[in-house]
């Protein structure tokens, strides 16, 4: 019926689309192994591109794929190898009570009314907002030019701010990934794990010394190593 | 003359700065030179003043220094009002004070705080000038509150001594209480005539209703009894006594205390709107007279004596204002400030010449040791018991031929107190100067010793104005004198029928038998007895049970009333709401914080289920 | 004519709740988030949807700088999943309960 309406391949780009992402979503949260996870999650973000691109939006499409599936799911592959495979946490087992039927509750009517309610709305208003002057999008690739003068001319300000949130976040997450020698200890223990030293003390009511006989001082834990990792 | 005036003030505020800032590099003997000193040269400037105000045609000069407030409609000018009436003040006051600084380089000799006591006393002569000199009752009110602290800190001087560290704790609160009826005359001029100065007061008169201008009067009139120790706040000028002698005699007897009789002056013509608040007055000072006057008699503290007395006066002086007998009162001030500020020197001239030492039974016979002493106390003693020709004489007859032409039992009660002020001073004479040295003990045998040069001077100087002060205001010298020269500073008083010579030579002798009768008595009673249980009555030498009096009907209930609050509603009521609410959260708390599991999931169902509500809400209301 | 924006809307919200589903019940921090990329996924498919539907870039420029803010997200996070992971052995959030009440 839609295929009179519609052209056949939107239709056809629509359902490709959808079953990547909807394949990959579901295989990332019931992959027991996460290495299997974050492939899946290279599958959804491969779909959300192709839906990006019969949107319109190359550039963002183009950007999906190489900063997302290439760079970020990367990073959470290399984090899975660092840490290795915890084993122990079965998919299947819920510890908490009723957790899984509730949240299956919530998510499903939520999503059923947000779905109701968008049938009953009305989206297009007509009017342009003020970031592109009342130009319209320009259809095919053309809106890349678009999108470069919104970003570097109406929020060239956030633009600049993203930048310094980048330079922050790289420095965090050196500083916390950082792996300690004991000589360094003390000079950066206030720094990286004096607060949670704290945090235990006050919130347990137990020494330090205490807590570091139950568990020992960080560094001398060893990181599982590489090869327990399924691969 | 308006460059002259403000130095009047500023002096003895300098002097007070300069002794502040150099007390540590100056000697005794510098700090006593400074502050007599500028006292001295305020009391110059003042004569100086005072010609050049005789020579004003308007005799009503007021120079602005700067505003002080100025908010909405609410002006309070820093200015000083130079009238006959502040003159006279500023006259008698600068110049007892700078008699009674010289006095006190010499009394206080020696003294730990020699420099502090200085400089509270130039502080003190900078308030007063302050209250007097002011052009509005705002400024008045600094000046008033300003010699009010003095007094507190002078009283207590020797505050290592509890009681007199409490004596200055009570006259300050009853000084407090006084204050009150000062700031709720100014609230309620200042909402019906829309200004504090004294002439934008007195111009808008007709502003105010005479149920109002009673108001103001009598709260007026609560002021003048805290300040100058009226009933019924009368009580706190005996105790006020534990202060050095000097500060008694400048603070607590010729100054401070008579500031209340010249508020009331200064506000006459707001007086003479409300006729039942002069007859208020006038029944408070009369009452108080005699009353001041019977309790007087039965003292055994020579310095209790004479503070009684000056309540006693005082009450002569309200009593003559609320006849409406401005002149006599001011008159009687200007009198009083000197032969009382002379009896308080001369007393501590005794007190000084026995080591101390205030309990008349342990005097006597004081009269051939100390030569100087002696003769001045004697014009003090003849001049307060009315003797004629000494001033005492002319100043009370003033009063009292007013107070007959007004209100004969009143008239009636002056007499009598005059009577036993005759009598109380005679006994204090007789006990301190006459009959067996009863001393020896307190001097261990020595001799007593005539005061030094300092103290003995200002104490001729007194004596000699105390002999001649009558000259101010002579019945018959009409056409020069202190009444005439004060008139234009008086409201509106009904005029009193005239009286004839025959009525006021009358009045005189009346007044004459009166003192010699109270002269008798004591000479009869106390030429041989010390101690006396029939003429000295434990009612009378217990303040009629005043302070008993306050202690039953007030501080016992409040106590009682503080007690009850700290048992039930402290502990009871507001512990309890404190501690039930606190208990109750903390209950509350222990029941929650199971849901606070530390789950990151649970939190996250939890906001999930939140979005949840909404949403079926948001469907719910668009279907 | 392409698809009706409302299809994408949909599939996006489906996204959305793929995801939500994954952060309720999936222990390892790790899974969670990538279950919270998937969300911001979705959110971005509407942004686009929205942007193409209205003709305006702005939705589009929003998608930007979701995707670097994201980036930055991952970072500190993954970060700090390491630097829990030597404390603790383990990459399950469960275990992360100290703050309980």
């Amino acid at each position: 019926m839609f295929a009179t309406t519609y052209a056949v391949t939107d239709v056809l780009v629509f359902a490709g689309a959808t079953l990547l992402i909807i394949t990959g979503a579901l295989g990332v949260i019931v992959m027991k192994n996460p290495v299997h996870s974050a492939l899946s999650l290279i599958l959804a973000l491969l779909g959300v591109a192709v839906a990006f691109l019969a949107q319109n939006a190359d550039f963002l499409a183009a950007v999906e794929i190489i900063v997302y599936a290439g760079a970020i799911v990367v990073l959470f592959l290399f984090v899975i190898m660092f840490l290795g495979v915890d084993k122990s946490q079965h998919p299947h087992v819920e510890p908490l009570v009723g957790q899984r039927w509730l949240a299956a509750l919530g998510v499903l009517v939520t999503v059923a009314g947000v779905v109701a309610l968008m049938a009953n709305s009305h989206w297009v208003s007509g009017v342009m907002s003020s970031s592109t002057g009342g130009v319209a999008l320009s259809p095919g690739a053309g809106n890349v030019t678009q999108l470069g003068d919104s970003v570097f001319t109406t929020y060239l300000l956030s633009f600049e701010a993203t930048a310094g949130l980048l330079i922050i976040a790289v420095v965090g997450a050196v500083l916390l990934a950082r792996r300690e020698r004991p000589a360094d200890a003390d000079r950066d223990d206030d720094l990286i794990d004096g607060d949670h030293f704290d945090a235990d003390d006050h919130i347990d009511g137990e020494g330090r010394e205490g807590d570091e006989g139950s568990e020992g001082e960080w560094w001398n834990v060893k990181a599982p190593a590489t090869e327990e990792v399924e691969s | 003359m308006s460059h002259l005036a403000p130095l009047i003030l500023v002096l003895p505020l300098l002097g007070f700065l300069l002794v502040v800032l150099n007390g540590k590099s100056l000697s005794d003997r510098g700090v006593g030179l400074i502050a007599t000193g500028v006292v001295a040269l305020s009391f110059v400037v003042t004569v100086i003043t005072f010609v050049l105000l005789l020579h004003d045609r308007t005799r009503e000069v007021t120079i602005n220094l700067f505003t002080w407030i100025s908010v909405d409609t609410l002006h309070v000018p820093a200015a000083i009002l130079v009238d006959p009436l502040s003159i006279t003040m500023s006259l008698f006051v600068t110049g007892i004070s700078a008699l009674i600084h010289l006095y006190s380089t010499a009394y206080m000799e020696g003294e730990k705080d020699f420099r502090k006591f200085f400089l509270y006393l130039n502080l003190f002569v900078f308030s007063m000038l302050t209250l007097v000199l002011a052009n509005n009752l705002v400024l008045t009110f600094v000046g008033w509150e300003g010699v009010g602290v003095c007094s507190y800190w002078l009283v207590s001087f020797y505050f290592d001594r509890e009681s007199a560290a409490s004596a200055g704790k009570k006259a300050f609160v009853y000084n407090r209480v006084g204050d009150i009826g000062l700031l709720l005359a100014m609230f309620l001029l200042f909402v019906h005539t829309h200004t504090l100065t004294y002439l934008g007061i007195f111009s808008s008169t007709s502003l105010l209703s005479p149920a109002i201008a009673t108001l103001v009067v009598l709260a007026l009139l609560l002021a003048a009894t805290g300040k100058s120790a009226q009933i019924p706040l009368f009580n706190w000028l005996p105790d006020a006594m534990e202060g050095p002698t000097p500060v008694s005699a400048l603070i607590h007897a010729a100054t401070m205390v008579t500031a209340g009789v010249y508020l009331l002056v200064r506000m006459s013509p707001v007086l003479a709107l409300s006729s039942s608040g002069r007859m208020t007055i006038a029944v408070i000072g009369g009452v108080t007279a005699f009353v001041a006057a019977t309790i007087a008699t039965a003292q055994k503290d020579i310095k209790k004596v004479l503070a009684f007395s000056t309540v006693s006066q005082i009450g002569y002086m309200v009593l003559a204002v609320g006849v409406g007998a401005y002149g006599a009162a001011i008159f009687l001030m200007v009198s009083h400030a000197f032969f009382k500020a002379l009896l308080f020197l001369g007393s501590g001239s005794v007190i000084h010449s026995l080591g101390g030492e205030q309990d008349m039974r342990k005097m006597g016979g004081l009269a051939r040791w100390l030569p100087l002493t002696f003769p001045t106390f004697l014009v003090g003693w003849l001049s307060i018991s009315g003797v004629p020709p000494f001033s005492g004489f002319w100043a009370k007859g003033d009063v009292l031929s007013n107070v007959f032409a007004h209100n004969k039992p009143l008239w009636a009660l002056g007499v009598v107190t005059a009577i036993l002020t005759a009598y109380y001073m005679s006994r204090l004479f007789m006990l301190t100067f006459r009959g067996s040295e009863r001393f020896r003990e307190v001097t261990h045998q020595h001799d007593p010793h005539e005061s030094p040069l300092a103290m003995t001077a200002p104490l001729v100087i007194l004596a000699t104005l105390s002999l001649l002060g009558g000259l101010l205001d002579l019945p018959w010298a009409h056409g020069f004198s202190l009444t005439r020269f004060l008139s234009p500073t008086f409201g509106f008083v009904a005029p009193s029928a005239a009286q004839s010579t025959t009525l006021q030579t009358g009045l005189a002798l009346v007044d004459v038998v009166a003192a010699l009768i109270g002269l008798f008595a004591a000479f009869t009673i106390w030429r041989t007895n010390v101690e006396s249980s029939t003429f000295e009555r434990p009612f009378f030498e217990h303040v009629w049970r005043w302070d008993d009096a306050y202690d039953a009907v007030l501080a016992r209930p409040l106590e009682h009333l503080a007690q009850v609050s700290n048992d039930v509603v402290e502990n009871r009521i507001i512990d309890g709401a404190v501690e039930g609410l606190g208990g109750s959260v903390q209950r509350s708390g222990e029941g929650i914080r199971k849901l606070q599991a530390g789950l990151v999931r649970q939190y996250a169902l939890a906001m999930v289920l939140g979005v949840t509500v909404i949403v079926v809400y948001l469907v719910g209301r668009v279907r | 004519m392409s698809v009706p924006a409302s299809w994408y809307l949909v599939l996006a919200a489906v996204l959305f709740g793929i995801g939500a589903f994954g952060v309720l019940t999936r222990r390892s921090a790790l899974i969670m988030f990538m279950c919270i990329e998937l969300m911001l996924n979705a959110v971005n498919l509407t942004f686009v949807t929205f942007a193409r539907t209205m003709s305006d870039i702005g939705g589009q420029t929003t998608v930007f700088f979701i995707m670097v803010v994201a980036a930055a997200e991952v970072t500190v996070g993954l970060g700090i999943v390491v630097a829990v992971f030597r404390r603790r052995a383990s990459t399950s959030v469960d275990e992360l309960s100290e703050l309980q009440g």
